[in-house]
């Protein structure tokens, strides 16, 4: 499949036309959406209507836009008008949304075409995309295998050439871990960077939206696209998108990189390795590599599964049977709440609501949640005192390669554990991507993580093209 | 602070967040649910007397802007999605009794 880049170049030289491009993403969903369960909705008419304005716009002899003809996939967790929007739940099936996300329109106005809402664990609580209502998705390179999650699906997407780019959102590690484990480019922007108006809450303190990619460039146009102030989000930073792909091939030279020993320890041999060999390629480009070791980052995922279950008890808390999805009824007002919401969520979010509610009730409050707001400080103040020091930290995305269906269903601890060097981000608001650099075990890809302090996209973004130059792309 | 979470805490916080739970779902999520309070029970050792708690990674500060009408949500599509509407609201079961 053609790039992003590739496709809005021949769209400006008059190459290709956007039709032509969804086309041939509809026949790549078609070909393989059956095996891999990668969309829960592919939508052929709205998608043929937005590619037959961007080549009429551009017969009228209108300028082609920054994503012309692209087509791109789109996380069921985004609200699109008209078009069903599930979070993967029954709770919310056969819901169509009265409003676009700010993210949507600012594709449409783009030239993108986006084609279909892809599947994700339910409400993006997962790290495989085996906790969706609808059936897990798989992993294109390894169908026995997981594609990671809980934006598997858009990960899948991407890996599986049904579209060269996507959405996700990230709320813990939902975008980078399932791009490490599908061999993509991942990345989890500054908090505020990009609009969550329209975005389905989780956690809203933690949740930002970014892209997956097959390469950096792609990422960063996407990036530039849907990032900057919106007045829709009151958590939307002030600044207008900043210029990505312009500095992409700005490199590493005199930059300073902490490899973070608490991002690699624990992990599984071919991931250590991967980051060595990704510390090596950095410090060949002209950068300095240093050991840091930040030890606060082992309680993120103590404080992280306090901290969003708790946010999504209050969040979910809106799904009641009343204004959209299911109801299911009752005699009263309140049994048809707690009928509608036993029948309409699954086991996982069940687990967060309750020990969300469990650790914001009387007696708990203090022990669990305040306990885990004041690490959250901790965390934001050990992420400052590093980048004191240097510029990037480089870890591992996640312990191992992709693993196999139903290995760790059974035993939610050991599938949060898979978000462990991805969560302190996210807590501390800052950005990080996710890249592919080598294989591992049977052949898997190994994602590589550098993070960067809010704001830092550009840099990140140069220093993972490093990488990609390194392994001769 | 005791990782021992019981049963009828469990019972409790589903009855707090309206959902009905079986025999055997209690039994399941007393155990998973007290496996992750046990792992979070790292952060119960440590002092944190001085640290102030962080709710939102860059504070949050109200946010206004000009109060001039703009465009809503048309009130008949968003009914149109809703499980019951009359009149132009969304409608409910009963919430009280009978009238007398």
């Amino acid at each position: 499949m053609k790039s992003a880049e590739h496709i809005v170049r021949d769209m400006r030289s008059g190459a290709t036309t956007a039709s032509v491009e969804l086309e041939n993403a509809l026949a790549a969903i078609k070909a393989r959406n059956d095996e891999l369960n990668v969309f829960l909705y592919v939508d052929d008419e709205g998608a043929r209507r937005q590619a037959e304005a961007v080549d009429a716009g551009i017969a009228r002899g209108e300028s082609a836009g920054p994503l012309a003809g692209v087509p791109i996939a789109i996380k069921d967790n985004f609200c699109t008008r008209g078009i069903p929007t599930t979070c993967s739940s029954r709770i919310l099936e056969g819901w169509r949304p009265p409003y676009n996300a700010t993210v949507i329109d600012r594709l449409l106005a783009a030239g993108a075409v986006p084609v279909g809402k892809t599947n994700l664990d339910e409400f993006a609580m997962g790290s495989s995309t085996e906790n969706s209502a609808f059936g897990p998705t798989r992993n294109p390179l390894d169908p026995s295998r997981v594609p990671g999650g809980s934006s598997g699906g858009s990960a899948a997407a991407v890996a599986a050439d049904m579209t060269p780019v996507s959405l996700g959102s990230d709320t813990g590690g939902s975008i980078r871990q399932p791009a490490a484990l599908c061999g993509l480019i991942g990345v989890k922007p500054t908090y505020g960077l990009v609009s969550r108006y329209g975005l389905i809450a989780f956690a809203s303190s933690l949740d930002q939206i970014g892209p997956f990619a097959k390469n950096v460039t792609d990422a960063a146009m996407l990036l530039e696209v849907v990032a900057g102030h919106d007045p829709l989000d009151s958590t939307s930073l002030p600044e207008p998108s900043p210029s990505l792909v312009a500095h992409v091939n700005d490199g590493v030279a005199g930059k300073r990189v902490g490899l973070v020993r608490d991002l690699v320890d624990g992990a599984d041999e071919d991931v250590v390795n991967a980051v060595e060999a990704a510390a090596q390629a950095l410090r060949d480009a002209g950068a300095t590599v240093v050991e840091l070791s930040i030890p606060e980052f082992r309680l993120g995922l103590s404080a992280y599964y306090i901290l969003a279950p708790a946010e999504a008890s209050s969040n979910l808390a809106r799904y009641d049977g009343v204004r959209y999805g299911l109801r299911v009824d009752a005699a009263d007002v309140t049994a048809m709440n707690e009928a509608t919401r036993t029948a309409g969520f699954g086991d996982e979010v069940k687990r967060r609501i309750m020990l969300g509610t469990y650790a914001l009730s009387a007696g708990y409050y203090d022990a669990y949640y305040g306990q885990a707001l004041k690490v959250r400080t901790m965390m934001i103040e050990a992420f400052a005192n590093a980048y004191a020091q240097v510029d990037l930290l480089l870890g591992a995305t996640t312990p191992s390669v992709a693993f196999e269906l139903g290995s760790k269903t059974s035993d939610p601890m050991a599938m949060y554990l898979s978000d462990i060097f991805t969560i302190p981000t996210n807590l501390a608001g800052e950005a990080a991507l996710s890249v592919p650099f080598g294989t591992g075990e049977h052949g898997l890809p190994v994602g590589v993580q550098l993070l960067g302090p809010g704001r830092s996209e550009a840099q990140l973004f140069a220093a993972a093209r490093v990488l990609e130059i390194a392994q001769g792309q | 602070m005791s990782s021992a979470l019981r049963r009828e805490d469990v019972a409790h916080v589903a009855k707090l967040a309206r959902l009905t739970l079986s025999d055997l779902e209690l039994d399941r999520f007393t155990e998973q649910l007290g496996q992750v309070l046990e792992h979070a029970n790292d952060m119960s050792s440590l002092d944190l007397e001085n640290i102030v708690a962080t709710s939102h990674p860059f504070g949050l500060v109200n946010v206004v802007r000009e109060d001039v009408v703009r465009p809503s949500l048309d009130r008949d599509e968003v009914l149109a999605m809703a499980p019951d509407a009359q009149d132009g609201r969304f409608a409910v079961p009963r919430i009280m009794g009978e009238a007398p």
